[in-house]
């Protein structure tokens, strides 16, 4: 079924006509009038303190998994809780498992201490 | 999963058919918990030795699933026949080898234990689910499972730079791999509607095979294709096992492996995947020469090993090209017998590098035929079945695999591959002409073998010759386990 294709086969020869005729329209016809204000990287109105390529502790990475962890577990939480009944039993015995493999990961998380600021 | 099959749970019976994977998770559980509460001077051996019960558990679980009907289970998502539960303990056996051989590796590297363990294991559960799952996405789990743990225990040894690195390009590569893989899967769901092996076989036996299968199956080849160090694929290997520590190379060079070759196995015979041949060709013919190519010229035994490990994938591959009756037998066959050569191989390698792993060249294995007569005539028995010498493991796996080969008419794939094994000869041959011809560089004697590694070494070292010596009982064991492949 490749006559499928035809439709995006269209749209990507649109875009390769329609992108450099829009950009080179709009450069010759806008005044071209460049400032500092103007320039600069837009964060909802509030004025960038600092570069984006500062440094800062690596402890933030940790944190950031230990959050993906803890995050993920919550996928899995969910459709389980909305399928609560029809799994029954089973169900929770498994999500039980699942939650004290977790909870050892947890306490060797914290035993080990990477929960410590510093 | 329809609802319809929600309903039924799952029974007693499916538990066994997981026991393997459930004992290696509870130990690792286990000793992750342990870890942090026990003091640290004391807990390498006591958690060496937990890990080690673990191991022997589940071999014994596995051996414990010969005794129940081979079946499926947990919605057809895992099947336990003789062929899943060959890998089983090929994969287990290489565990506890690989834990016996860690003991002294930990206390000499000055390594913490506690994580190292429970990886082993963790890795352990993922190979045994790869070699029973007869699911796709199951597949794609467990080989997340075992790569996980081994990218981390590349990085291992984490104060020296080279180990990192290892570990980084592993990891980076080895994720881009498995995107192949899952990219594969995904269009193997489009193209037959469905993610279970059997179904997909029944769909591409019955039908015009569409384009989309084929792309598929390519995708697919490619992401375990990696996993295995087959050729165009092949890269990461040489760095990769020169910084990981010498026992997880023992492991990573074979357990995971033979799991993925399971899993290709079923992926291209069980499947009925199109256009395998000329893919395995391909690939089994530059494995086998650009692996022995590049280990002519190592100076570093691990790397060499690790271009002989390419070359030996390529061997196997052989296998894959043949017929199924003879091609599947030959390639699990081949599987176990490199397993026993190659974690020995480590073994020793492990045990002779010392503190920091500082020997690691092949000058430093000269005289050691002098130094230490015992560690040096394991090695030459490991590296002679490696080249595959009679009496060891390593001729039969390779007679078997050729001669699948001549049956199924490959006459050109043989000759590569027979050429390359003369070729390989030499770099092993090199090894052993170091250790007994020339003279010791320096005259310390090798620390004496303690007895964690001479049980490692004796296991792998009786495997490899038992495998050479009486081959006809597993190789009939493969062939009835084979039979139920197809």
């Amino acid at each position: 079924m490749p006559q499928n294709y035809v439709p995006i086969f269209l749209f990507i020869a649109l875009i390769g006509v329609l992108l450099p005729v829009t950009l080179l329209a709009a450069k010759l016809v806008r005044p071209d009038n460049p400032s500092k204000a103007k320039l600069m990287p837009y964060e909802c109105g509030i004025d960038p303190i600092d570069s984006a390529r500062g440094r800062y502790t690596v402890r933030y990475y940790i944190v950031a998994i230990l959050f993906v962890v803890f995050d993920v577990e919550t996928i899995f939480l969910f459709p389980w809780a909305v399928k609560f009944k029809a799994l029954g039993a089973f169900g929770l015995l498994e999500m039980l498992i699942f939650l004290l493999i977790l909870v050892v990961g947890y306490i060797w998380i914290w035993k080990k201490g990477a929960l410590e600021w510093v | 999963m329809t609802p319809s099959t929600l309903q039924t749970l799952p029974q007693g019976i499916e538990y066994v058919r997981i026991l393997p994977e459930i004992v290696l998770s509870a130990f690792g559980i286990v000793i992750m918990l342990l870890d942090p509460l026990v003091d640290q001077r004391r807990s390498s051996r006591m958690l060496g030795t937990i890990a080690l019960i673990g191991s022997l558990a589940a071999i014994a679980a596995s051996q414990y699933q010969t005794q129940c009907p081979p079946g499926t289970a947990f919605w057809d998502m895992v099947r336990v026949d003789a062929f899943s539960i060959f890998f089983h303990i090929v994969v287990t056996t290489v565990t506890a080898v690989v834990i016996l051989t860690s003991f002294e590796y930990m206390d000499v590297q000055q390594l913490h234990a506690g994580e190292y363990y429970a990886l082993v294991l963790f890795g352990a559960v993922g190979m045994c689910l790869m070699s029973s799952a007869v699911e796709l996405v199951l597949i794609f789990i467990a080989l997340e499972i075992s790569s996980i743990s081994t990218y981390i225990l590349a990085g291992y040894r984490r104060r020296v730079a080279i180990s990192s690195e290892s570990s980084v390009k592993y990891f980076l590569l080895g994720s881009f791999a498995t995107a192949f893989f899952l990219y594969g899967v995904a269009l193997m769901f489009g193209a037959t509607g469905s993610t279970s092996i059997a179904k997909i076989g029944e769909t591409l036996n019955a039908g015009p095979v569409p384009l989309l299968a084929y792309v598929a199956i390519a995708l697919m080849f490619v992401g375990l294709g990696f996993k295995v160090a087959a050729a165009p694929f092949h890269i990461w290997t040489p760095d990769v096992y020169e910084g990981a520590p010498a026992p997880i190379v023992g492991f990573m060079s074979t357990a995971p492996k033979a799991a993925v070759f399971a899993v290709l196995l079923r992926v291209l015979f069980e499947a009925h995947a199109p256009g395998r041949l000329w893919l395995i060709w391909v690939v089994a013919a530059l494995s086998m020469t650009l692996g022995n190519i590049g280990a002519l010229v190592q100076d570093n035994i691990k790397r060499l090993l690790a271009y002989s490990s390419i070359a030996h994938a390529g061997y196997l591959l052989v296998a894959f090209a043949a017929l199924p009756s003879s091609g599947i037998p030959a390639a699990m066959f081949y599987t176990a017998a490199y397993a026993a050569m190659n974690v020995g191989c480590f073994a020793v390698i492990s045990h002779f590098a010392s503190a920091g792993e500082r020997r690691v060249t092949l000058e430093d294995y000269a005289g050691l035929g002098r130094r230490s007569p015992i560690l040096a005539a394991t090695l030459t028995l490991f590296l002679l079945s490696l080249i595959g010498i009679p009496i060891t493991g390593g001729f039969f796996a390779k007679f078997y695999v050729f001669s699948a080969a001549l049956q199924a008419d490959l006459v050109g794939l043989t000759v590569i591959g027979v050429l390359n094994s003369a070729v390989g000869a030499y770099y092993y041959l090199r090894v052993i002409v170091m250790m007994y011809m020339r003279e010791p560089r320096e005259e310390t004697p090798v620390a004496p073998i303690p007895f964690g590694l001479g049980a490692a070494l004796a296991i792998s070292g009786f495997a490899t010759l038992y495998l050479g010596l009486l081959p006809g009982r597993v190789l009939e064991y493969a062939r009835s386990a084979a039979a139920l492949l197809r």
